[in-house]
């Protein structure tokens, strides 16, 4: 029932928003919706607490530890985006002049966004998974090019045409599980539901299988934004609103390489399970180099945290190929903090730039001494997303290093290469925005209010590193049976 | 059961089916050859209805109802709705008539020869587990589909682009169709409704692009540099 509920509000918000979402009883009604949602998502993890995994709708919905863990990430997420949004976007709609239509479609936009993130996880059906992905991409098309410059218009296409081919050949993947079930589960919309599948996968024809994966992998990878099919991420990220560059960070990329592995796992047997494993290796490890070094030409600050988002996502597919209790508990860990810790980034550096008018990083200096409240979420949530302890993204990467030594030696020089890579190239970029003497005084100053979710975000990594809740820790534990 | 019915009819359905599927091939050919928006427009309303009867076909082969719901579906919305908006976007947006190509006919439709030899070598070792009545079928469809992905990335203007976006589409349909007797009615109900939320993205994102660039020629849109 409680699936119901959460399904509902967020889905109910679209229509809602479209007709009542301009101006600032739209921003409030936005927050209203995601707190509302969050709430039954909060309520909702109660219930898997105590009853174990539930379902809705006869199997077509169903709630594990997986879907438990990211279903509560983006509802979280999708709140705090509402509450920077509040006074975020308001400034946005100032400084370009978007009209009223344009912030109801906006609004209704980010709310079908949201839902089509929690529908994602809480559905069973993988034919409904593709449905909700695709949804995903249509909304968040017209977030990417909300601004109508030419820049946010290019890479709207970009990532309409590069995700639009990338689903297209996930499509066909589904289209071949379905083909490898039908034999063994029968036809009817049984046949594409993960649980059976799951239960039933020794019976299914492998061969196909295998195809329909490379299908499915390099499709979602696409949206994962695994390379040689990423080049749509940075543009995307940099052209639109902040809101939705964390919104694309935070939730979609997660959601994309978790329909990636619920489809692994259907994969069994001496030759398709380690084949996939090895795909997500290398695919994560090429990912992890390519958007290291690429870090360092970039001058505009949501690009290159948009890369930074490929090379935690890069890893995260890295820990999942690894496989075994250990690399899939630290994935799934490094999946939540880098999705708090990432929003947090975008919400800092976002609000920076729009102060300052300019996403040029050698723009923006002296936050530290200037603005302090925003100098100091910049530097808590890019120390977050650097690994720092006490982040819960520290004892994650630590962990995967940990077991990429136990059971694939060959692959640490890379990601030791990658990880220090990545160091090199933001820290001394942070050091210049916070610490530099300013060029000038910030000209659109903003209220801090909207900067309340990154301390919020900051803190739940720092507890996520340090004194895990028990419950927690237990649903992160239950991810390696899942996946496996 | 239904492999019994499959049996009883296959012999007069299925070649009909054959056909469709080869003149769904001839359609691809051909979008990758007409230079006319216009013209491109009704070929792929073609590929619409085509896929609708082979639906419906495969819909009196298995004698399942749902199939019937897809075939409906399939010719209301590929086949009428589709290409009625891009039709208006056209007119409203007084885009030129002319595709603009990145390589010439004849070296695109070469090209397209390897991929349909590419496509059949890949579906081949597949048929051993289609219906009889299905044989080759997957073939064409992935020949199909690689067919409007080659058209896509040859062309310019971005409803030419579009247009080979939902071709691929169709490919991708007739391939669940053909292999897989149709998806669940549910799945089939989410992607109808996906499309439809597509085709207002579509109209939104044209007119975007429209106002900004006075133009919907993507060269336009071919500026962004990693290191501006």
């Amino acid at each position: 029932m409680i699936i119901f509920w959460v399904l509902v509000l967020a889905g109910a918000g679209v229509p809602l928003l479209a007709f009542l979402g301009s101006g600032r009883r739209g921003a409030r009604l936005f927050l209203l919706l995601n707190f509302l949602v969050l709430i039954a998502c909060v309520v909702m993890s109660v219930q898997v607490a105590t009853q174990g995994i539930i379902r809705a709708g006869g199997d077509e919905f169903r709630v594990d530890a997986f879907s438990l863990l990211l279903a509560l990430v983006n509802s979280t997420v999708g709140f705090s985006i509402a509450w920077f949004s509040h006074s975020y976007f308001l400034k946005e709609v100032q400084h370009h002049g978007l009209s009223a239509g344009q912030q109801k479609l906006y609004h209704s936009m980010f709310q079908l966004f949201l839902f089509t993130m929690l529908l994602a996880v809480l559905t069973n059906n993988m034919g409904i998974l593709w449905v909700a992905l695709e949804g995903a991409t249509l909304s968040s098309v017209l977030l990417v090019s909300l601004m109508r410059k030419p820049q946010g218009l290019e890479a709207a296409w970009k990532y309409f045409i590069l995700c639009g081919v990338g689903l297209a050949m996930a499509l066909l993947g589904t289209v071949l599980l379905y083909f490898a079930a039908e034999p063994a589960l029968g036809a009817g919309s049984d046949a594409l539901l993960w649980s059976q599948l799951h239960a039933h996968s020794a019976a299914l024809n492998s061969g196909v299988l295998t195809i329909a994966f490379i299908f499915v992998l390099v499709g979602f990878g696409t949206k994962v934004g695994l390379a040689p099919l990423h080049s749509w991420l940075p543009d995307a990220h940099a052209a639109g609103p902040s809101t939705a560059s964390a919104a694309l960070s935070a939730l979609l990329l997660n959601v994309a390489l978790y329909a990636i592995l619920r489809f692994k796992s259907l994969l069994s047997g001496p030759v398709a399970g380690p084949f996939a494993a090895h795909l997500l290796m290398g695919f994560g490890l090429l990912t992890l180099l390519l958007a290291a070094f690429s870090m360092f030409r970039q001058q505009d600050v949501k690009r290159l945290f948009a890369y930074s988002s490929m090379e935690h996502m890069a890893l995260i597919t890295f820990a999942f190929g690894l496989g075994g209790p250990l690399a899939i508990f630290a994935g799934m860990l490094h999946m939540l903090g880098h999705s708090l810790a990432k929003s947090s980034v975008f919400f800092a550096t976002g609000q920076a730039s729009q102060e300052a008018g300019t996403q040029d990083i050698s723009a923006l200096n002296g936050l530290l001494h200037s603005r302090p409240v925003l100098g100091w979420s910049v530097l808590l949530s890019v120390l977050a997303i650097l690994g720092m302890p006490p982040g819960s993204l520290f004892f994650s990467e630590i962990l995967i290093l940990a077991s990429a030594v136990q059971q694939s030696w060959q692959s640490v020089p890379f990601l030791l290469v990658g990880l220090g890579t990545v160091f090199a190239a933001i820290y001394p970029r942070l050091q210049a925005m916070l610490l530099a003497p300013a060029n000038s005084l910030p000209n659109r100053q903003s209220g801090v209010g909207g900067l309340l979710p990154v301390f919020f975000q900051i803190s739940l990594v720092v507890i996520l590193g340090v004194a895990i809740p028990g419950q927690i820790e237990l649903w992160l534990h239950d991810v390696a049976g899942i996946v496996q | 059961m239904i492999m019994h019915s499959i049996l009883a009819h296959s012999a007069i359905i299925s070649p009909v089916l054959r056909i469709l599927a080869a003149w769904m091939l001839v359609l691809s050919f051909a979008l990758l050859a007409q230079r006319r928006l216009l013209s491109l427009i009704r070929l792929l309303a073609w590929q619409g209805v085509t896929l609708a009867v082979g639906t419906a076909l495969v819909g009196q082969l298995t004698g399942d109802p749902v199939l019937w719901v897809s075939a409906v579906l399939t010719l209301s919305i590929k086949g009428i709705l589709m290409p009625y908006v891009l039709h208006y976007l056209l007119r409203r947006l007084q885009v030129r008539g002319d595709v603009e190509m990145t390589l010439n006919v004849p070296s695109t439709q070469l090209l397209g020869i390897l991929l349909v030899v590419f496509a059949f070598s890949i579906a081949a070792p597949l048929d051993g587990y289609l219906p009889a009545a299905t044989h080759g079928m997957l073939g064409i469809a992935l020949a199909a589909f690689l067919l409007s992905f080659l058209m896509m990335i040859t062309r310019r203007k971005a409803i030419s682009q579009i247009v080979g976006f939902l071709a691929m589409d169709n490919a991708l349909f007739f391939a669940a169709t053909s292999a897989t007797l149709g998806m669940p009615l549910i799945v089939e109900l989410g992607i109808a409704l996906d499309t439809l939320i597509g085709l207002v993205v579509i109209g939104v994102f044209f007119f975007q692009i429209r106002d900004t660039f006075d133009s919907l020629d993507l060269h336009y849109l071919e500026h962004i540099r990693e290191d501006k």
